[in-house]
């Protein structure tokens, strides 16, 4: 180590700690920014739907109709309101009160007590195409346990042709908070890596401070190291209290080991932090920095990484496009430690990749930064 | 490579504290090149000040760059202390002090955390650290503000603890880049103190780059450059004898200052004229007396031969280089203002400007008339541009009342900004629309159309002799003509009152004279002027001015008055006198309190 490195370096490092605690925004960039998301995500957001808003239309009151009708009253999936006639429901749907409409004929009751199959008419908003479906499969489930109850008490067994039998593993209450959080986790940690970084250097630019430093005898490496050890410590503090957050708020489980998070942890905001120091060498202003990385790591980090927007069902260019988001390998690890476990065959190609790209941003950063001004 | 040849045979004499031989170096700008420096070569004598003086653009800053290898030339061997710089950057940079324009002040670390940081960086050992601290900030005269956070310091304590973290190690070369730029009085003179002490006690090599012309004479040594070239190094005395004989004061009691000096700067045998004092000084083109045979016989005036100075040598040297087109450089307003009368213009009362509980503009109270050009003369942060801002309407006044054109701002703050015109510091162009574009897009922004509008664009081009420039894009413009473009713009809705907000900031002295011809001719129009600036002698041009200090008024009145009460020994005080008097006067008066 070449003499007054360790001071250089020392120095640098608590001009960053200084300059970040009395800096209110990094301190909300890193802490107050990561609760804010994960209580929106935690709570706010929900793929699953709850007390959807459904209007029940019964034509004729008699046994049949009002037992399926009543299974609409139990779950919790559901929020039922009866409308006396088709036009009404079909109004209130129209003024968007309900959300679908499920519509029992006059003729319900006798047909099935005949034995024929009647009909029942579903009618879904399909403006949100996402919660249209799920009311349709929720509808579909009360029917079907309708038939079976119906059958045992008639004593017999419903013997449909084919019986479909579903386990959903890791997540067998489907809670989108499971898969939400750590995703959100990504999001989180780019946000911190990237932004952060981008900003800081750019900010020295733009005050004139980088001249001065560039001046003294601090090497350019060693500006580099001085200013991402503070902002790596300082990610890691954010990852906390969102594993925190994630572990005794939303109670997501954690089935995966701890160290090993923490490790691919590490190596993310590496790489975060790399695409930060990048976006920072090109541009040298604020707002500029600030806009880059927002578009090229936090919105991406949130759209392409397959955290909420399954990737297997993009288009094959944006599939590909996937592979250039170091979030979309972090997003895999984290699901894959949050929800399974460890599962080697997932973490290590994924590491592996975050690792070619963390190599990739900082060997160009090392490369382009020098003590020059042009 | 002949360079380390060339090195080693220079090591370690004491003579070879810095060595530039045939420097150039380029910048390429948008498929331009523009050539910052060609073929410099100078020896800077150790341990004395060097001063490197030329106008803005010249390579001043691309020099000092070049010597601390911040930037690499294209040709030539620059050595500092005996390393070869362009080949060891590193070495340059451990041993050589460098202060940028802008020095890097951490804003949100105190004094001394920023010192802290600068003694880290630059390897000083800790036992060491206490005694130097205590050495320099008393020097500097910061030794009670040493928690205080340096973006709360003022401008000038600014630039000296910028200096002060530039020294923690004492460097044997010491390269400073326009240190004393936009700061006051008081502290540029207490800059100087520092680098003259650092001379004697530390036998330290100082190159220091300026563009006030009067600093040159504070130096041992002065490199004059312009557009790239030297085109002398000398001692400021020896710079100045090259016009002697030629530098006259001019004085005529029966007119007015400023229409003496237009007259006279119409005589041929008169190459430069500038308000100075009562007086007119005046550099002839060669050494007969000077006869002013062109003013009126009537008028009585009294020549004497003047001591020449390093300005009057530069504005001689660089007028003779390059006479600009606009012949005098006077404008004439398509429609001559409305008639002279002793109406009050601007009236200002008890203004107040609070950001939280800092009071930014202090009970502040003067009064404008009309066809008057009035200052605002005072140091950054002394609340001249906040006043400038509430005045235009354009910052909310916190308390007071101020009216201009008769109207009051607080009620009818739109009506009384169209009659206003306003340049602002940075000239507020579009920097990528030509300067047609740009004329079109102000005029119809004021609320130009039709033929008024196309007769005003016009009369601007015409004016201020645009024609080359009509499709330049504005950024290209040279600085000179940018300036014309922002006052052509400000003046193109025929304006009553007229505000310029340090409108010569940054820029060169001929560029300088030629505004203030521009600004006079407007004011003898009948245009009201209100202008802020930090140039303590262009307050000589104002009919009065007040002078400002941290939010409040010291005094009001003309120039002359104001420096009435510091002549000494019956010698004439210069605005700068005056100014530090008055500043000094308040520093003591608020310590007695």
């Amino acid at each position: 180590m070449r003499p007054g490195r360790l001071m250089r370096l020392k120095g640098m490092m608590r001009k960053e700690w200084l300059q970040v605690i009395r800096d209110p925004s990094s301190i909300a960039i890193a802490f107050f920014l990561p609760i804010l998301l994960l209580v929106i995500f935690g709570y706010g957001v929900s793929l699953d739907a709850q007390d959807v808003r459904i209007g029940i239309v019964v034509e004729q009151r008699d046994q049949p109709s009002l037992s399926f009708v009543g299974g609409f009253e139990q779950t919790p999936y559901f929020h039922p309101s009866t409308f006396l006639s088709i036009q009404e429901a079909e109004t209130a749907l129209r003024a968007a009160e309900i959300d679908g409409i499920v519509w029992v004929r006059q003729t319900f009751g006798s047909d099935y007590l005949t034995g024929q199959s009647p009909p029942i008419g579903l009618i879904v908003n399909g403006v949100d195409a996402n919660t249209a479906r799920l009311i349709q499969g929720y509808v579909q489930g009360i029917w079907g346990s309708w038939l079976e109850q119906q059958a045992e008490l008639r004593g017999g067994e419903l013997t449909p042709p084919v019986q479909l039998e579903q386990r959903i593993w890791y997540n067998p209450e489907v809670r989108s908070t499971d898969f939400l959080v750590p995703g959100v986790l990504a999001v989180i940690m780019t946000l911190i890596g990237a932004l952060l970084t981008a900003l800081v250097i750019a900010r020295e630019w733009e005050r004139g401070t980088m001249e001065a430093l560039l001046v003294s005898r601090i090497s350019a490496p060693e500006i580099l190291v001085g200013k991402l050890i503070p902002y790596f410590i300082l990610g890691m503090g954010g990852l906390l209290i969102s594993l925190a957050m994630a572990s005794f708020l939303f109670h997501v489980p954690m089935r995966g080991s701890l160290w090993l998070l923490l490790t691919t942890s590490a190596l993310f905001l590496w790489v975060a932090l790399g695409m930060g120091f990048f976006i920072s060498t090109v541009f040298k202003s604020q707002f500029v920095a600030a806009l880059v990385a927002m578009v090229s790591t936090f919105l991406p980090a949130f759209i392409l990484s397959g955290f909420i927007f399954d990737i297997r069902s993009m288009p094959d260019l944006v599939q590909w496009l996937t592979h250039l988001i170091a979030a979309r390998y972090y997003v895999s690890i984290l699901q894959t430690l949050f929800l399974v476990g460890n599962v080697w065959s997932v973490i290590l190609p994924n590491s592996a990749a975050l690792v070619l790209m963390g190599l990739f941003f900082h060997g160009i950063v090392y490369r382009k930064t020098h003590k020059k001004l042009e | 490579m002949t360079a380390s040849s060339a090195i080693s045979s220079q090591r370690t004499g004491p003579k070879q504290a810095l060595t530039l031989a045939d420097v150039s170096k380029t910048f390429s700008v948008e498929q331009q090149t523009i050539t910052a420096l060609n073929q410099v070569s100078c020896t800077i004598t150790p341990q004395k000040v060097t001063g490197l003086i030329g106008p803005d653009g010249a390579g001043k800053t691309t020099l000092m760059r070049l010597c601390s290898g911040l930037l690499t030339p294209e040709s030539g061997e620059i050595c500092a202390l005996g390393i070869d710089v362009v080949a060891q950057p590193l070495q340059v940079q451990a041993s050589v002090g460098y202060m940028p324009q802008r020095f890097g002040l951490y804003e949100d670390l105190s004094v001394l955390e920023n010192l802290d940081l600068y003694a880290d960086l630059q390897g000083v050992a800790l036992t060491a650290r206490a005694e130097r601290y205590d050495q320099l900030l008393s020097m500097a005269g910061l030794e009670k503000f040493r928690s205080r956070l340096a973006g709360r310091l003022s401008g000038g304590m600014k630039q000296k603890l910028g200096l002060v973290c530039t020294l923690v190690r004492p460097p044997r070369l010491l390269l400073l880049d326009e240190p004393t730029v936009g700061v006051d009085p008081v502290s540029r003179r207490e800059l100087w103190e520092i680098v003259y002490h650092l001379v004697e006690a530390e036998g330290m090599t100082v190159l220091l780059s300026t563009a006030y012309l009067d600093e040159a004479e504070r130096c041992a040594e002065v490199i004059l450059i312009h557009q790239g070239r030297i085109l002398g190094h000398k001692t400021p005395q020896e710079f100045s004898d090259q016009v002697a004989g030629r530098t006259w004061m001019v004085r005529a009691d029966s007119l007015g200052k400023r229409s003496l000096q237009k007259q006279i700067s119409h005589d041929p045998e008169v190459l430069d004229a500038l308000v100075m004092g009562k007086a007119i000084r005046v550099v002839s083109h060669d050494t007969s007396p000077l006869q002013l045979t062109q003013l009126a016989q009537e008028t009585k005036v009294e020549i004497t031969a003047a001591a020449p100075r390093f300005e009057d040598y530069f504005v001689a040297t660089l007028k003779e280089e390059h006479s600009n087109g606009n012949g005098n450089g006077e404008i004439a307003l398509a429609q001559v203002g409305s008639k002279q009368s002793d109406d009050q213009v601007i009236t200002v009362d008890n203004l107040v400007r609070q950001f939280g509980d800092f009071y930014a503009v202090n009970h502040v109270s003067f009064h404008v008339h009309h066809g008057e050009i009035f200052g605002l003369l005072g140091a950054n942060g002394a609340g001249k541009t906040t006043t400038f801002r509430m005045l235009c309407g354009l910052l909310p006044i916190s308390s007071g009342t101020c009216t201009v054109a008769g109207m009051n701002l607080r009620t009818a703050a739109a009506a009384a900004r169209a009659r206003i015109g306003y340049m602002a510091q940075k000239f507020s162009l579009y920097e990528n629309l030509s300067v047609m574009q740009n004329l079109k897009f102000f005029s119809s922004a004021y609320g130009l159309g039709g033929a008024r509008r196309q007769r005003q664009i016009d009369w601007a081009i015409e004016t201020f002799d645009l024609h080359d420039f009509i499709s330049a894009e504005s950024q290209s413009l040279p600085l000179g003509y940018k300036q014309r473009l922002a006052l052509a713009v400000a003046l193109m809705h025929e304006p009553e009152v007229l505000f310029l907000d340090e409108p010569t900031s940054g820029v060169d002295p001929l560029a300088r004279r030629e505004f203030w011809v521009q600004i006079n001719s407007l004011a003898d129009q009948g245009v009201t002027v209100l202008v802020t600036t930090h140039f303590m002698e262009e307050a000589e041009y104002c009919d009065r001015l007040v002078i400002m200090a941290e939010g409040k008024v010291l005094a009001e009145g003309t120039p002359e008055s104001m420096k009435e009460s510091f002549e000494r020994d019956g010698q004439e005080a210069t605005m700068e006198d005056a100014f530090i008097g008055l500043l000094e006067a308040n520093t003591a008066k608020r310590s007695d309190a």
